[in-house]
């Protein structure tokens, strides 16, 4: 493992961060420009859903990549890779949480009653509210401090973004009306990161490539 | 009256509805493609051609129409693809000419009739009305067409014909949404009789005074105002008249989200979402919905024929 020998070159990881950061805040920022008109370009005809439907997209997509951090640091020998997952995750969070927040605000108006409602009766959102409940926790301990309090505890806490991904595609597949090609997707893609994670983690201790930093 | 049978869709008729040049757009006139069709439609909406269409004062809204340019690039026509644009995006390749509509079952005159044989009797009528679909959001549309129930008297259904049943095209090398099994093709819908019979039922044949563009279910689609968007079959190729009532496409794919009738009604919701409210397509990002009225804001007109039946089971 060459690249495991300088693991924390710190001006190759604010490389990697920079870079990592501008990746993720695009689609935002395109959304943004979109909801303002910038330039001349517009969230079409439904503004309300290109804006909650695209916000929940690549919450969704950013919180798989997230997961496919690890397989990928260890499949390539480059477990620098693994410090990008905080801001990854942190990115999945943000948009979902904007998603939450424009579905709240924009979409119903702040209509307590209905968001009840449907929260309550509608099981695409209780999947999809559920699921943003659970990442709250892992961002709040999120931060150096944290991890250090909270010691393995910390690990345990944050196997939650497995339930709360597997949710988030549920949420999606429950609320297309014929077309599951893309949560489809998504689902296989969850399936073959959990069927990897799972059949490396059986294998016993001390063999190669099961380096620690990749957990 | 008579209706004309079928001719081979290849041997050029007269139009006789509308000055030929103003039917079609110059190029295809000059290039004597005009044949059999009544549709000048090229692959864009630029190419439509004007229509003749008088505005029935009888059938006009207070809402505001949506822009030409909303109608065209956000629909459903799943047979180009399931995402808002896809079909303003992919229908290009779609040729709705020549075209003719094969009738059967229960008339006395069935055949293949091209689409000049079926339009040419019809005053073509423009009428405002409001779309809902049953996705929540609505739209306030222009159509131009005429009332299916003049074109079904002129087939003669006979005591039997109970329903009538419609259904698309199937063309998977024009329309690539067909390529892939998201629906069961071809698209199939259906009426009871006393609902193709209904004044507010028409098939249209164009909006904002043009031809339709292939998008919105050229060259002839069905418009049923009060009912969820699915009923609107579009790209007609053939009315089969029944005793039984069909098997229609939404409703076979999940029957308890997607009911036969699918009339509009804010108490009955989808299984999955609320049909309370609706957003109207155009409106700002801040627009609050608006809420669903019942058929669609139709009820007047229409809520008789439903008198007695259990709209919470016949959804």
């Amino acid at each position: 493992m060459r690249a495991a020998a300088r693991p924390g070159a710190p001006s190759r990881l604010r490389f990697d961060k920079t870079i990592a950061f501008v990746l993720c805040a695009l689609p935002l920022a395109w959304l943004t420009a979109r909801a303002f008109d910038v330039a001349g370009f517009t969230l079409g005809p439904n503004p309300v859903e290109a804006l909650i439907h695209g916000l929940g997209s690549w919450g969704l997509r950013l919180l798989l990549i997230t997961l496919c951090v690890r397989p990928v640091a260890v499949l390539l020998r480059q477990p620098r890779l693994m410090r990008l997952r905080r801001l990854l995750g942190l990115f999945a969070f943000t948009y979902l949480a904007l998603h939450f927040l424009a579905w709240l605000g924009i979409d119903q108006s702040f209509d307590a009653r209905n968001v009840v409602t449907d929260i309550a009766k509608r099981p695409y959102v209780t999947v999809g509210f559920a699921a943003l409940l659970l990442l709250i926790p892992l961002a709040v301990t999120s931060t150096d401090g944290w991890m250090r309090r909270l010691g393995r505890r910390w690990q345990m806490l944050h196997r939650l973004i497995y339930p709360a991904a597997l949710l988030g595609c549920l949420h999606f597949l429950w609320l297309v009306k014929a077309d599951w090609r893309e949560p489809a997707l998504y689902i296989a893609i969850f399936a073959t990161l959990m069927a990897w994670r799972w059949r490396r983690d059986r294998r016993p201790a001390g063999r190669p490539g099961t380096a620690t930093a990749a957990r | 009256m008579p209706v004309k049978k079928t001719r081979p869709p290849s041997l050029p008729l007269p139009s006789e509805i509308t000055p030929a040049a103003r039917f079609f757009g110059r190029r295809e006139f000059l290039a004597g493609l005009a044949a059999a069709g009544v549709v000048g439609l090229g692959p864009d909406a630029a190419q439509a051609a004007a229509l003749k269409a008088t505005k029935n004062p009888r059938y006009t809204l207070k809402d505001k129409p949506n822009s030409f340019e909303d109608i065209t690039t956000y629909n459903n026509f799943y047979e180009f693809g399931t995402g808002k644009s896809d079909p303003s995006e992919r229908s290009g390749g779609f040729k709705p000419q020549p075209w003719s509509v094969t009738v059967s079952g229960e008339v006395e005159r069935p055949g293949r009739y091209t689409l000049e044989d079926i339009l040419k009797p019809h005053a073509l009528e423009e009428r405002l009305y409001r779309m809902r679909c049953v996705e929540a959001w609505s739209m306030v549309i222009p159509w131009v067409g005429f009332p299916l129930a003049d074109l079904v008297k002129r087939f003669a259904p006979t005591s039997r014909a109970r329903y009538v049943v419609f259904k698309t095209v199937l063309r998977p090398a024009e329309m690539p949404g067909q390529r892939f099994p998201v629906l069961d093709w071809p698209y199939v819908e259906g009426l009871r009789m006393d609902e193709a019979m209904h004044p507010l039922t028409i098939l249209a044949v164009g909006l904002y005074g043009q031809t339709l563009p292939n998008q919105n279910g050229a060259p002839l689609r069905l418009v049923v105002p009060w009912k969820y968007g699915f009923k609107g079959i579009k790209s007609i190729v053939e009315i089969q008249f029944t005793e039984k009532q069909p098997a229609t496409t939404w409703n076979l794919m999940a029957p308890r989200e997607y009911g036969f009738f699918a009339n509009v009604n804010p108490e009955v919701d989808h299984p999955r979402w609320s049909q309370a409210q609706e957003r109207r397509i155009g409106a700002s990002l801040f627009a609050a919905k608006q809420p669903t009225l019942p058929f669609n804001g139709y009820a007047e007109q229409v809520a008789s024929l439903y008198r007695g039946m259990d709209l919470r089971r016949f959804y």
